[in-house]
């Protein structure tokens, strides 16, 4: 399998906290390929960020397999093969929005001359142009966010990891940031998983829908969607997407069991 | 401009205080004096007398102003008498203190973020070492450093301010390179950042604003440690010794001119640290 971007076979998790293990990731398998958008949606304490953070590298499987670019994740993180955008922004107070953006190319030692022609493509890229000599707190809860995705896209690494990067924006913003995200996507042709806990959200974005269950962490369904590549907004009210959004409630609920 | 109202109320009920405070305390000199001469004073008289006092108990703020227009314009700043004179000694001993003592204080910050064993080893150290009174160390490294025959005072001095003030510093310093979170971290993890990498660009301008906030304490902090070490072993120069010899001659007017003097010093030191701060904030983005 080694067409996946990403592999996951039998993969485990176990916290050791002071009130005993907590099984976080619990025999997850997974292939993921490349342009696929994926979606992982589930209720808090499903595992969805935990598994996205052990793609990353950021946290180490107990038990089981996991390939990024056909090599550990460690390898992967070293060889910076994504970026990735937390739920906040999390740019520098005392960095220009250029600056924040040209954060991971200054470490990666890229030369300044080419730092500058990348900042400006990748703002350009999330409709900030001309915004670069700004400082954070001038823009936006919805900039900001942008301003990070730029940050994570400016090493043109292939995947690009996101953990509920829109879940403390509000509803207009967030379906304007998802139908620029669409567009981002089908301009890069980059894979793409996207942690949320949105069922529109994940229904309008994805083409490969992963539905996760806590205690213990797994996934419960596994839906590929047949929503066409072009999507405008008020697909949303299309027979098909409301079918999709169904099934995603449908795996949450079974998921849940009685615990609700 | 709608401060002064206040402001102006709040140094007119200070010098109301003080003047009568002037009055109340000086008082009793003035009545000894008329017994001894067997005459009676009258309101008037006891109001003017408690002013004018050679040797008073607490000098009316006037005469401290008349004092200091001697010591400070009148004087020669090339002068002994000169405060000016004076104060530019118990300046210099401060800053090279501060300087050291701030150097200190970051070396110190940096080891113990960056070392377990480091922290373990100097932070009970750092705290007991503001546990023992400056007045007691004070002397001891003056006479100690002289026995060691080092000339001069102003290496004492340099190391007793330094001890003040490395501190302030050293605590702030700490809390500021650990403050960066948890997700911060993690994102320069995910860019492979090395150590090094993640101190420079990270940790070290997120704890700009509590260098700050600990400069300001520390400049303070190393003024006073000059002063203490002025005031003993018998110095002859600086601010302290000024403090030293008025209280020994019965000079209250020299020791209240040469307080105000380090007061106004330490006012104009924090707020060069103040103006440093804006002008560096304003660099990094800070919201005015």
């Amino acid at each position: 399998m080694a067409s996946h971007v990403i592999d996951a076979a039998g993969l485990n998790l176990t916290f050791q906290t002071g009130d005993g293990p907590v099984h976080a990731l619990k025999d997850v398998d997974l292939g993921i390929d490349r342009g696929e958008f994926v979606s992982f949606i589930g209720p808090s304490g499903c595992g969805k960020t935990t598994f996205l953070r052990c793609i990353a590298g950021l946290e180490t499987p107990t038990d089981g397999s996991l390939t990024v670019n056909g090599v550990t994740p460690d390898e992967a993180r070293r060889a910076r093969a994504y970026g990735y955008v937390f739920q906040a922004a999390g740019l520098y107070p005392w960095r220009t929005i250029a600056r924040n953006v040209s954060l991971p190319l200054e470490i990666m030692g890229f030369s300044k001359a080419e730092q500058a022609e990348r900042v400006e493509r990748v703002l350009a890229l999330v409709e900030l142009e001309g915004f670069g000599r700004k400082f954070p707190w001038q823009l936006s809860g919805g900039m900001q966010q942008r301003a990070s995705i730029a940050r994570a896209l400016s090493f043109d690494a292939d995947l690009l990891l996101m953990d509920e990067p829109f879940g403390a924006l509000d509803e207009i913003v967030r379906d304007r940031l998802n139908e620029q995200l669409l567009r981002l996507w089908a301009q890069t042709e980059k894979t793409i998983c996207f942690v949320t806990h949105s069922i529109p959200e994940a229904v309008y974005l994805s083409t490969k829908i992963v539905v996760m269950s806590p205690r213990p962490g797994r996934i419960t369904d596994v839906i590929d969607s047949p929503l066409p590549k072009e999507r405008p907004l008020d697909i949303r009210d299309s027979a098909e997407f409301i079918a999709i959004a169904h099934r995603v409630r449908e795996g949450l609920r079974a998921g849940h069991g009685d615990d609700v | 401009m709608k401060s002064l109202g206040p402001v102006l109320t709040v140094v007119a009920a200070l010098l109301a205080l003080w003047y009568a405070a002037a009055v109340v305390m000086n008082a009793q000199w003035t009545y000894d004096q008329a017994e001894r001469a067997g005459t009676e004073v009258t309101l008037s008289e006891l109001l003017a007398d408690t002013m004018t006092q050679r040797r008073p108990k607490l000098p009316a703020p006037h005469q401290v102003l008349s004092e200091l227009k001697k010591t400070v314009i009148d004087t020669k700043v090339t002068s002994k008498r000169s405060l000016v004179y004076q104060a530019s000694i118990t300046l210099g001993a401060t800053l090279t203190g501060f300087l050291t003592g701030t150097l200190l204080g970051i070396a110190l910050a940096v080891a113990v973020v960056r070392s377990r064993v480091m922290e373990l080893s100097v932070t009970p150290w750092a705290i007991i070492s503001q546990t023992i009174p400056i007045v007691a160390l004070a002397p001891m490294i003056v006479v100690l450093s002289s026995r060691i025959g080092i000339e001069g005072r102003l290496i004492p001095k340099t190391v007793i301010a330094a001890y003040l003030s490395y501190f302030p510093v050293f605590v702030s310093m700490v809390k500021g390179l650990r403050s960066p979170d948890a997700m911060q971290l993690d994102l320069l993890r995910t860019y492979g950042a090395a150590p090094g990498q993640v101190f420079r660009k990270l940790r070290l301008p997120a704890s700009l604003p509590y260098f700050f906030a600990a400069m300001k304490i520390s400049m303070a902090a190393s003024l006073v440690g000059v002063i203490v070490a002025e005031l003993p072993t018998g110095a002859v120069q600086g601010l302290g010794s000024r403090l030293l010899i008025g209280s020994q001659n019965g000079q209250p007017l020299m020791i209240w001119a040469a307080l105000v003097v380090a007061s106004a010093l330490g006012a104009g030191l924090i707020l060069m640290v103040g103006l440093l701060e804006r002008l560096l904030g304003r660099m990094m983005g800070v919201r005015a």
